[in-house]
């Protein structure tokens, strides 16, 4: 009690702690400020530049030739046509890139989890990481080397989707490993103090627990890989016409935003198939957002 | 302490010269003897780090998950060497309680209940299933708080509840032998309560093992009490006498609290 009345005096230089706490703050928020406004601004400038072109057309057509674009651009209508060659493209490789990708990932990050402590997870699990640091042209030479010159003998989807595949295994693997780990040992061992065999408790208990978790890593190595354009240069190479052979060369949405960047009539697709391209990146990551929240 | 088991006539458990090691030579448990009397309450006390959480885990083997703890002696369930028996079929002879509530976070109460039957792939009529269900938390005393609810996940209820549910779930199998590891330490005083009462309750059909930390829980509830120090079996006996009158100058200095 006596203390209290003693508290009542106001402490030394409180003024200036009040002052620096405040400074502090207003410190962290532009840092905070600086950190949204590049994808505010990026999204801005795609809206801005690309929403004329989005139309009907955009999604049911194939990519126009130089030729239509520069007559189009001369009499100042929107440049007619679509990326509908790229949206196929990119929706067949990021499928069968997932087909490959997802039950190995799984696969080997349930095997990581199970033997965390042994050497050769050891060893596994730092090659994933080397792995996830592989520059991406380089996958896209290897998957040149091991499927268009080998397997399809020309470029091709499949050769497109090896790539892609490869660059989402260590993503996949190590949120698989991650989500497992994060479920309590407890929830293990109730499984294993009913009777149940360890893997009828690996799949029916921690998989459906943890499965969100998977969900979202899943998700998140797709949006990764999206937007990848180097190693389909040198295995999917592009194509005119929509495409559903996986053994024929396959057009993606970043390889056409290449190619309409190369040519100067096209300019304005460039900036609608970026759109696209985010607006697409975003969602998944929105989902797997929700995903998570959800969870939490 | 051999004659500690004599004591107890027709054990449902008997164990004998139990040594559990978590490194090589060190001892968590070491030459534990001790017979458990069918239906009624054991408790295993003792201070932090005694061994007691380990002994009550080499009994239905819950050590054998990780590879370097290493296991002695011989354990009896109604005098069948447990050594013959696989993992599956002891641990669904012997149940288990954990100490934090641990339901199946994606399954419906109903489902965690059955779900010793579910996840062993052992297929019944839906009427057997709900037969056992009702009976299981019947059992618990938590029937008439859930039977509207059978749906709903089992983490939506209360930590006591859950706890309640994770017996349930132990006693679907209907187990000769319940063990319970520091079940109400992560509990309200009240949920606590609810949880011993239903024990004195339970020891009517099942036989209990009770690890706890608490003297006055073992005192309030159990029949028989084994104390443990230092991963030794100091003394053994009902637990009248041993709180009234301890053999060992150790216990008698647990009791009265010159240690902890």
């Amino acid at each position: 009690m006596i203390s209290l009345t003693a508290n009542n005096k106001e402490p030394k230089g409180l003024d200036s702690r009040l002052f620096k706490d405040r400074l502090f703050k207003v410190v962290v928020f532009i840092f905070a400020f600086i950190t949204i406004s590049p994808i505010v601004l990026i999204i801005y400038k795609l809206i801005i530049k690309g929403y004329k072109q989005i139309n009907l057309s955009f999604f049911t057509e194939t990519a126009p030739d130089t030729y239509e674009a520069m007559i189009a651009l001369s009499n100042n209508e929107v440049i007619p046509g679509g990326i509908l060659n790229g949206i196929t493209g990119t929706l067949l490789m990021v499928v069968l890139a997932s087909v490959m990708a997802i039950p190995i990932g799984l696969l080997i990050g349930i095997f990581l989890y199970e033997n965390s402590t042994k050497r050769y997870a050891n060893i596994v699990r730092d090659i994933t990481d080397i792995l996830q640091g592989v520059p991406s042209i380089v996958l896209g030479l290897i998957a040149y080397f091991w499927v268009v010159k080998s397997i399809t003998n020309g470029f091709s989807a499949l050769a497109g989707s090896t790539a892609l595949g490869i660059m989402m295994l260590p993503l996949i693997i190590r949120s698989t490993e991650e989500t497992l780990k994060m479920i309590p040992e407890t929830i293990k061992e109730a499984g294993m103090a009913l009777g149940v065999p360890y893997h009828k408790i690996l799949l029916r208990v921690l998989i459906p627990t943890g499965f969100s978790g998977l969900l979202t890593g899943i998700l998140l190595a797709i949006s990764r890989i999206i937007g990848e354009t180097a190693p389909l240069m040198l295995t999917a190479l592009g194509s005119m016409g929509v495409n559903y052979n996986i053994e024929k060369p396959t057009s993606a949405v970043p390889l056409l935003i290449w190619e309409f960047y190369n040519d100067p009539n096209m300019v304005d697709l460039i900036w609608s198939s970026s759109l696209l391209l985010m607006g697409f990146v975003l969602l998944l990551n929105l989902i797997s957002k929700h995903i998570m929240a959800k969870r939490a | 302490m051999n004659e500690l088991i004599k004591q107890i006539k027709d054990p449902v458990l008997s164990i004998q010269n139990l040594s559990v090691s978590y490194n090589k030579g060190k001892y968590a448990v070491s030459d534990v003897s001790a017979g458990i009397k069918k239906n009624r309450v054991t408790a295993i006390m003792g201070p932090s780090g005694c061994g007691k959480s380990t002994l009550l885990r080499a009994i239905n083997r819950m050590h054998d998950l990780y590879p370097n703890i290493e296991t002695i002696g011989q354990i009896f369930l109604n005098g069948e060497d447990t050594s013959t028996m696989s993992n599956i079929m002891l641990r669904r002879k012997i149940g288990m309680v954990f100490q934090h509530p641990n339901p199946f976070p994606t399954m419906s109460i109903y489902d965690n209940v059955i779900a010793g039957y579910k996840l062993n792939g052992i297929r019944m009529k839906k009427a057997e299933r709900d037969e056992i269900v009702e009976k299981s938390l019947k059992d618990v005393v938590l029937w008439d708080e859930v039977k509207d609810s059978l749906t709903k996940k089992g983490t939506f209820l209360s930590g006591g509840q859950q706890q309640r549910l994770c017996i349930a779930r132990a006693l679907a199998f209907r187990p000769d032998v319940v063990l319970l590891d520091e079940p109400t330490s992560a509990l309200d005083p009240v949920a606590t309560k609810k949880v011993e009462e239903l024990l004195i309750e339970l020891k009517k059909q099942y036989t209990i093992i009770l690890v706890t930390h608490n003297m006055s829980q073992a005192a309030r509830i159990s029949d028989y009490s084994m104390f443990m120090y230092l991963g030794e079996l100091v003394e053994y006996g009902k637990t009248k006498n041993m709180f009234i009158n301890p053999v060992d100058k150790r216990t008698e200095e647990y009791l009265t609290g010159k240690f902890s």
